[in-house]
């Protein structure tokens, strides 16, 4: 591949903005100036955690959404609406129920007006090389999640695109099926028989993204922004055991938990920590149980991302959100990667179910603002009642509408298992009466 | 067979009465008053129509059968026409559907036997003298009590189409009218599929009743099972009436075997699951047709239109894809938008006062809602009473598999079967007996309707999650008890869909059933049905647009303010799985 310097871009992307409406009315800003190359017969894979615009940057190329501002084209020319040459992958397979293997393949070849003849042999071969041979006439419903996936595959392959876009093509699947998918894949890449020139990979998974790429774009959350670009020059077929690979899956882990502070503004006017944070859920069993498990052996205290997330089958995203909660907590600090458990979350590991609770709800009010606040106006409240629709209100000048339902949701559940307050689903209203 | 669950259409939509719903109101009454007003205009002599007359031999049924058939037919067609036209501009433009959809709201709540009122006479002063026009309003009764469900589940199936579809169809280039039929359209095909049915199941009930009608001097019989009931009543000729039960029966079972079974087994395929679940609907009808090459190369020529029509690469005249967060919309355009309908809202407005005041005084106004709360009180009673009696036996059928297998579709039958055909049985009995027709009227009215409270209690109870049952039985709770907590709270759901139905079926009953007659016996019950009934008989075009409007809002209000926060209740708090 000396000659890819010298081609054109398939796809240049400058200074691209996104925002969406808010639900206060204003723009939220997902993505902010990206710059992107994608050339001829790379793989380029954008890594990201959920929510960091990497999705909303695939679509802006698929030309399922437009940019806010700034330039997008596709082979010189500005992308607007689906360009020529550009096919995609869904997570979710998005097929076409009542559609047959066959139909579902032929259904992007019909659209181009490619004769039926033409068109049947196409889909066969497409259906041939993805190994869905003997499947032809089976209706999605009837086929495993791989082999749906499979179909997905070959009907973008068929158009012959030059780019594929990926979506988290195989977060929808078990593991072994993923790795299996994945692997043929890459074989087909590899020698040269994808009908294809560069594929793009949107995905949330570490190994996965240094397993097939050749360019990796980090992003940041809060807006979305390509933080680093990492070149991975390991060659196929790559081994997750080579100390290379492990190496450089570290370094990932490392550069994603150092939290780049996210810049939306905050009543307290500290970047991150206001009332206008976004929480992800993570329950608390599941908080109590990373402590437990931090705490005992092999642990004591104190482990590696990468380890973690192998040992619990955590999807990485997952294990960021469970450490981050715990980090916002202070039951742990989170640096270069590793997870060590603070005084607080030794302490905790230690106690009784009430203790813990008492423990937990300390920590509640004093690190999560948004909890304090909830406390402070059902206290001054006569009624000691609040509807969620005040703090959903708050919320959502800061994020978005599914967002702010998100923290809402993270904030009952924790505030139910500290026993801080009651939440009362049919009237949507907060309350003191904690039935003790 | 069990059937998959469909919610009423109408019920996900937001639960208090709005402005929209009196903007709707206004226009639906302004465009019924502009008919009346056009029909008076015209003056065209309503002669009576030179129509063979109705033969009691029961040897004419299976001809007026026939015709009764083919009517609904026609209906049928012209519902299905008029859902693709109305639900794709609503669902795609979003001006259109600020009006549309609160229109489609309250045409649901108006009676339909009162719309034939105005319609029998605008089709006849189209065609006069001619059986046409006559013909055309019973189809277009027909069709008004078919095509509101109709429309509003494909709208809801247009709007609700999956996103990552919605993505995967414009990637890969499907055009505008390519993507409503490869995506659009057999994604709403189940549900669409589901409320024909059930609009068929409501049509019989008003093809039967729309047969026979009288408005002022105008008196219209066409050939059918309909008028055949109607001059048996006026002779008093019980066997006759016996006739027609049983051909209406052989209708109906022919009708479900040869037409609906076939479509619902052919229509499972679009159902938009990801995996194959439950037992598929089965037809043997669909069967031998997929097995025998004679009867499938009849489909061949109809299968290549449908693919050369479905992959014509035409764009919308606008634009496909709904402005989500892309384009804001004009403002301008907004304001001169809502000016035009409140300027239609206001002229329509001004046409119904004018109309009505002519002729009608605020006393008159007072006694229809007065009558109106009577009906309101026999619907409310009725539905209690008919909840009492089917919802312990439809659980008890229910929880016994192999029964409610065998008694759903009798069960699904009974709610097909036109009513109307059997009151005289009723009518003679209180004839007989000098009952009160105030009270024993009553039941008429819910005659037909009850069993969708049964049909669909029996579904909740057979859905009823059996590690529920099993862990309610090893918790021992039994009694009043297990009533109130395991199965009331798990058949609610359903409950409230059959009680709907049957509840906007009853307020529809209404219309024939508070006025019943035998031979020259007239049984008339107080309440707003007989009020429309009476006004319709006259010719009294002003009272019949009252009585309707009233009726319309009582049944829009019930609606709203207690089954919908029911439905909604039931959907968040008590939905299992």
């Amino acid at each position: 591949m000396l000659d890819v310097a010298k081609t054109a871009p398939l796809i240049d992307i400058a200074k691209v903005c996104r925002s969406f409406p808010k639900g206060s009315g204003d723009d939220l800003l997902v993505l902010e100036n990206v710059d992107l190359t994608i050339r001829s017969g790379e793989i380029v894979g954008l890594l990201g955690r959920s929510g960091s615009g990497k999705s909303t940057l695939l679509r802006i190329i698929a030309g399922l959404i437009s940019p806010s501002s700034g330039s997008v084209t596709c082979r010189g020319e500005t992308i607007k609406g689906p360009p020529d040459g550009v096919a995609m992958v869904f997570q979710s397979f998005a097929l076409f129920p009542w559609l047959t293997v066959l139909q579902n393949v032929e259904l992007g070849l019909e659209a181009l007006g490619v004769d039926p003849a033409e068109r049947r042999k196409r889909a066969l071969a497409a259906i041939d090389l993805i190994g869905l041979d003997g499947f032809e006439s089976a209706y999605p419903k009837e086929l495993s999640g791989g082999m749906r996936q499979r179909v997905g595959f070959a009907r973008a392959l068929v158009v012959h695109p030059d780019l594929l876009l990926m979506d988290e093509p195989f977060s929808a699947l078990d593991v072994l099926t993923a790795e299996t998918l994945r692997t043929d894949i890459i074989d087909l890449w590899i020698e040269g028989r994808l009908p294809i020139k560069s594929v793009l990979i949107v995905t949330h998974n570490i190994e996965e993204a240094v397993l097939m790429c050749d360019r990796i774009l980090v992003f940041a959350s809060n807006p979305g922004r390509v933080a680093s670009e990492i070149k991975v020059d390991l060659k196929h077929p790559r081994n997750r055991l080579d100390p290379q690979f492990r190496q450089l899956v570290d370094s990932i882990y490392a550069r994603m938990t150092q939290r780049a502070e996210p810049r939306a503004p905050s009543v307290e006017g500290i970047p991150g920590t206001g009332v206008g944070m976004v929480l992800n859920h993570v329950s608390s069993n599941l908080i109590s149980g990373l402590i437990e498990t931090l705490a005992g052996d092999p642990y004591h205290g104190h482990a590696d991302l990468p380890v973690l997330a192998e040992r619990l089958q955590l999807e990485a995203d997952e294990l960021f959100h469970l450490a981050e909660a715990l980090q916002l907590l202070r039951f742990a600090s989170l640096s270069e990667g590793d997870l060590t458990l603070t005084d607080a979350g030794k302490r905790f590991a230690n106690l009784e179910t009430d203790a813990r609770k008492k423990l937990f709800a300390e920590h509640l009010v004093a690190y999560v603002p948004l909890v304090g606040l909830i406390r402070r106006v059902l206290d001054e409240r006569p009624s000691h009642s609040a509807p969620a629709a005040r703090f959903r209100n708050e919320l959502e000048d800061y994020m978005s509408e599914d967002y702010a339902d998100e923290t809402l949701h993270t904030i009952v559940s924790w505030g139910r298992y500290a026993e801080l307050f009651a939440y009362d689903e049919q009237t949507e209203a907060f309350s003191l009466e904690n039935p003790h | 067979m069990m059937l998959p669950r469909f919610s009423p259409p109408a019920l996900g939509r937001l639960p208090r009465p709005n402005i929209w719903d009196a903007v709707a109101l206004i226009l639906i009454v302004g465009a019924m008053v502009a008919i009346a007003y056009g029909a008076r205009q015209t003056e065209a002599p309503l002669t009576s129509l030179d129509i063979a007359p109705v033969s009691l031999d029961p040897w004419h049924l299976p001809l007026y059968a026939l015709r009764t058939t083919l009517r609904m037919l026609a209906a049928i067609v012209c519902s299905l026409i008029f859902t693709f036209g109305y639900s794709a501009l609503a669902a795609k433009s979003r001006r259109a559907e600020m009006v549309m959809i609160p229109m489609l709201d309250i045409l649901q709540s108006v009676p339909i036997l009162g719309f034939l009122t105005f319609t029998v006479v605008f089709f006849m002063n189209l065609f006069p003298g001619r059986v046409l026009g006559a013909e055309l309003a019973c189809v277009f009764a027909i069709f008004t009590s078919q095509a509101w469900n109709m429309t509003f589940s494909m709208y809801q199936s247009l709007r609700n189409v999956p996103k990552d579809l919605e993505e995967a169809s414009q990637s890969f280039h499907l055009s505008g009218w390519q993507r409503f039929w490869r995506l659009d359209v057999p994604f709403a095909v189940p549900g669409l599929v589901w409320n024909t049915m059930m609009s068929m199941s409501g049509g019989w009930f008003f093809v039967v009743a729309s047969e026979a009608i009288t408005v002022g001097d105008t008196t219209v019989t066409l050939p059918g099972v309909g008028s055949y009931v109607a001059l048996a009543i006026k002779q008093q000729n019980l066997p006759a009436v016996g006739y027609a039960v049983l051909a209406m029966l052989a209708v109906i079972i022919l009708y479900d075997q040869f037409l609906f079974r076939p479509i619902v087994a052919w229509a499972d395929k679009f159902r938009f699951e990801q995996t194959a679940s439950g037992t598929a609907p089965e037809s043997w009808m669909l069967d031998l047709f997929r097995r025998t090459r004679a009867l499938r190369a009849l489909s061949v020529p109809f299968v290549a239109v449908k693919n050369v029509v479905a992959s014509i690469p035409w764009q919308w005249p606008w634009p496909g894809q709904r402005a989500a967060a892309d384009a804001p919309p004009s403002r301008a355009l907004d304001v001169v938008w809502y000016l035009v309908i409140a300027a239609g809202t206001a002229w329509a407005g001004s046409l119904i006062y004018r109309y009505l005041a002519a002729s009608l005084t605020l006393h008159d106004v007072a006694s229809a809602v007065g009558v109106g709360f009577v009906t309101l009180a026999r619907v409310i009673v009725l539905i209690a009473l008919a909840s009492l009696i089917w919802v312990p036996i439809g659980v008890w059928i229910g929880l016994r598999p192999r029964l409610a297998e065998r008694v759903q579709p009798l069960v699904q039958f009974l709610a097909a079967f036109p009513a109307n055909i059997a009151f005289p049985a009723f009518v003679v009995a209180i004839v007989h007996f000098a009952l009160n027709a105030d009270v024993w009227l009553s039941p008429l009215m819910i005659l037909g309707t009850q069993w969708y409270i049964l049909f669909n209690v029996i579904a909740g109870a057979s859905a009823f999650p059996n590690d529920l049952k099993e862990a309610a039985s090893s918790f021992q709770l039994s009694g009043w008890r297990w009533w109130l907590k395991v199965i009331l709270p798990g058949i609610f759901p359903y409950y409230v869909t059959g009680a709907i139905t049957a509840s906007g079926g009853s307020w529809n009953a209404s219309i024939v059933a508070e006025v019943a007659s035998w031979g020259s016996e007239q049984l008339t019950a107080t309440g707003l049905g007989a009020y429309i009934a009476a006004a319709t008989t006259a010719g009294d075009f002003p009272r019949v647009v009252l009585g309707i409007t009233v009726m319309c809002i009582f049944v829009t209000l019930f609606n709203r303010l207690l089954w919908r926060p029911l439905y909604a209740f039931g959907e968040r708090r008590l939905r299992l799985g």
